[in-house]
Order: structure tokens, then sequence, then C-alpha cells
């Protein structure tokens, strides 16, 4: 280990890591990529259930209401690292193997889907009453209600929901390299703990504050955009 | 055009029990005619328009309108027969995201009309209603008034043959007030829609209804003529009603 590192060193070793930060941000992006595309095709439409079989809704049903709220919270129980660990072998199952991105992936989706349906629901419920009444009466069909009116309404916060997701996801995937995932978080550990490469680690760090500052300024800019409340 | 027969809505109440908003109701409402539902809060007027379209559905009683039982009707039928049913709201319920254009053609793409006939039907609407500059505008870029003519162009773009209109003034100041109920006397007048009024103002059925039924406890108390924008009225609710105003 370095006495003194300077600068120079630094940069050099940092450029010396440069296809392995590269291959790093690939993973990581691929974790977030299955992790989010598995959120909204199976969490939007939980959430949107979820929504519409409350009290006073469309489709008010107590019993599907309760079992659902129940399994999404059940699974928004189990601290992450746990929940990584006891879906080890649904994740072989699936993939046929427990390391790598595409493996660490199966966790992140599972804990993705409730995360990502709750806040579907709350942004739904952020739509007035009356404005459902109105295209219930002008003789729309669920389906018509949902795409049209919900989804149409609440486009703005679903996209806030979405960037909330995917910065919470990107620290979630950094857990997950760290056991066999790969990704910038494991990058940070193996170099910048393991390695003593404490540049290696401060520049990691930097590099998801950079990306959490771009994901949240696109997040806000476009959902200001959708917005015409 | 429009009966109500027997028609009995009740509602529990949270802390329990039940609570009859309309009791036993029959009224017949003529085609072509301005017909007001009046009465003070909670008298069970809105729950008696909303019967109109089965919005809320009657515990028993049968609704007809247009020569159609709605109660008897599958949920495909029910959702083409209120393509018919025109409604306007106290709070407007424009969608905040659509245009004005996009919010009247919320109906037509509804009910499954070409992109061609959309865009002209809408356009037609926005005359009508005197906001063709007002196309391209969002709701929250418009004034109450000009919200409320947007709700009433919606409600008209499907050619309905029924209006029902749920306190439409009741958010807005008395000059608007006037504006939106010439708005709603234009179309009745021009095409023959047949108009249900829910108000708690006697100045509004004096203004432009035909008739009007006045409501008390869920029920139909007097039926009101109006002559000459006179109201006679014999019960000692109605003349109540008319200080007021």
């Amino acid at each position: 280990m370095d006495e003194q590192l300077t600068l120079a060193q630094a940069l050099a070793n940092l450029s010396d890591l440069a296809p392995e930060i590269w291959q790093a941000s690939v993973e990581t992006g691929l974790m977030l990529a299955i992790g989010l595309s598995v959120a909204i095709v199976v969490g939007g439409p939980l959430g949107i259930l979820l929504y519409l079989t409350q009290p006073g809704q469309l489709f008010a049903n107590r019993a599907v209401n309760g079992v659902v709220g129940w399994f999404v919270n059940l699974v928004r129980s189990f601290p992450f690292i746990i929940l990584m660990v006891s879906l080890v072998p649904l994740t072989r199952l699936l993939v046929g193997s427990t390391i790598g991105p595409i493996a660490a992936a199966v966790p992140l989706s599972f804990a993705a889907i409730p995360y990502f349906a709750r806040l579907v629901e709350q942004t739904l419920r952020e739509i007035p009453r009356g404005v459902i009444e109105a295209a219930e009466a002008m003789g729309a069909s669920p389906a018509q209600i949902i795409w049209k009116v919900l989804l149409g309404e609440a486009r703005a916060g679903l996209i806030s929901s979405l960037t909330i997701l995917t910065i919470s996801f990107l620290s979630y995937s950094a857990v997950a390299g760290v056991v066999g995932g790969g990704g910038i978080g494991d990058l940070a550990i193996r170099y910048g703990y393991y390695r003593f490469q404490t540049e290696v680690m401060v520049a990691m760090v930097l590099l998801l504050v950079v990306i959490v500052q771009i994901i949240q300024f696109a997040g806000n800019h476009l959902a200001a955009r959708l917005d015409k409340r | 055009m429009i009966h109500l027969k027997n028609v009995h809505k009740r509602f529990r109440r949270p802390e329990g029990g039940w609570f009859d908003a309309v009791r036993d109701t029959t009224l017949h409402i003529k085609a072509g005619e301005i017909f007001g539902l009046i009465g003070f809060s909670g008298a069970g007027k809105s729950t008696l328009l909303r019967l109109i379209n089965l919005l809320e559905r009657p515990d028993h009683g049968s609704v007809n309108v247009d020569g159609r039982d709605l109660t008897g009707l599958s949920a495909a039928e029910l959702r083409r027969a209120r393509q018919n049913i025109g409604m306007v709201f106290q709070q407007f319920n424009l969608m905040a995201n659509r245009t004005v254009a996009a919010n009247i053609a919320f109906p037509l793409e509804i009910a499954g009309w070409s992109r061609a006939d959309i865009d002209q039907r809408v356009a037609e609407c926005l005359d009508i209603v005197g906001l063709a500059d007002r196309a391209g505008h969002y709701p929250s870029q418009l004034s109450g008034g000009q919200k409320q003519r947007v709700g009433i162009a919606r409600a008209l773009a499907p050619r309905p043959h029924v209006i029902l209109a749920d306190e439409p003034t009741s958010a807005l100041d008395p000059k608007t007030t006037q504006s939106i109920l010439d708005c709603l006397q234009d179309i009745n007048a021009r095409f023959g829609v047949t108009v249900v009024i829910v108000t708690h103002e006697m100045h509004v059925i004096r203004s432009i209804c035909h008739r009007a039924a006045l409501l008390d406890a869920g029920e139909v108390v007097e039926l009101l003529q109006v002559t000459d924008k006179q109201v006679a009225a014999r019960s000692a609710l109605a003349k109540s009603l008319l200080e007021v105003a």
C-alpha cells in the first residue's frame, strides 16, 4: 500500500482499471434494467390492482386488497440481504447460477415488484375520484379507465415513482453485487476495501453520485413536462 | 323519455344503520324538457340524478331512459347506454393532463369514433360552447366558467339525448352562473337534448327549467311548473326556497 499516493498515481491506477470500471457499469446497468423492467411489468399492474380493489373504487374487494396488500408488506419487510439469500434456490432454478448480474437481478426484481406496486398505488390515489366517475358516466370500460384515465392522469407521478425506485435500486444493486453480482458497488468493495485502494472507492462513490444526480434530474424534468395540473 | 318508477336507494351510514337517500320515488321527465331537481342539502336530489345513469344502482324500482330499462342491462350494454346520457359535474371533473380538445374527444374515443370524425365533432362542440380559441389549452389554464363549458361540450360531444347536470353552477360566481345556464338552455333549444339539472337555488329553476321536482327527505313533495320565469308554489318548503331566491 502506498503511504503517499499522489494524485497522478491515483489517476493512473484508475485508468488501468478503466476496462473493469466499464464492465462494472455495464453490470450495474444490466441489474437495474432487468429489475426495473420486471418492477414495471409486474409491480405496475399489482399497484393498479391494489388501488382498484380499495373500498369505494372500481373493483372494491376487501379480500383481494387484503391478500395483495399483505403480500406486498411481507416482501417489503425483508431486509434486502436476507431476501437475497433466501431466494438463492429460486435464482438457481431460474438462471442456473447464483453468480453474475443476471442472477443478482432475480432478488432485485423480486424486491422491486412490491416496492413499485406501493408507489403506483400511492400515486394513483392522488387522482380525484370525480374524474374516474366522469369516465364511468361516459360509458368507459375498466380497461379504458385504467389506460386513459388512471395512467394518463398519474403519468407525472408515475415517472417520479420510477425515479425513486431507480435510485433505491441503484444502491440495492451494490449490495447484490457484493455477493456475486458484480457492478459498481462490488468493484468499490473489492479494490477500495479489500485491497486498500481508497482512490477506487472514492471514484466509484463519485460515479454513483453523478449517476444518481443524472437520474433525479432526468426524472424531475420529464415529470414536470408531463404534468399539466 | 326518463321514467323512474318506485326507485329506492339507501346507504349504509359510516356510524352504522341505514340512510334512505331516495324513498320509493316515481318521476317522469319528458323528451326535450329542462327538468330541475331542487331541494336543500341531503334531500336526495343528487342521488336521484345519479340513479338516472345508474352511477347509483337502485335497491328496487326501475330506471327507463329512451325506452330502455337500464337496470336490466349487462355491464357492456349499460356502458353503451351511458354514451347516450351526458353528465356535467359541479367540480367539472376534467382530465388535467388532457387539453380542452382532448377532454371533449374522450367520450368519442371511448365510443370508437374515427380520428377524423372526432376532430370534426370536437371543433363543432368547441364552437357551440364558445371556446374555439382554447382548444389547445389545459384545464389549469382556464377559469371556472370556461372549465364548465368544456364539461358541457364533453357531455354534448357524443350527441346524447339526455344531459344530466349535477349542481353545474354551484362552484361559480353569479355572472358566470348565468352564462352557463344560458349555454345549457341554448343546447336544449338547438338540439332538443333533454336536460335534468340538480340545484339548491330557485333562481336556476326560474331561469331555465320548464318543470321541476321539489325534494325533501328523499321524496318528491311537489312538482313545480315554471311559466314566464315564475314558479307556482303550493308547499311551504317551495315557498321558503322562493324566498331565499
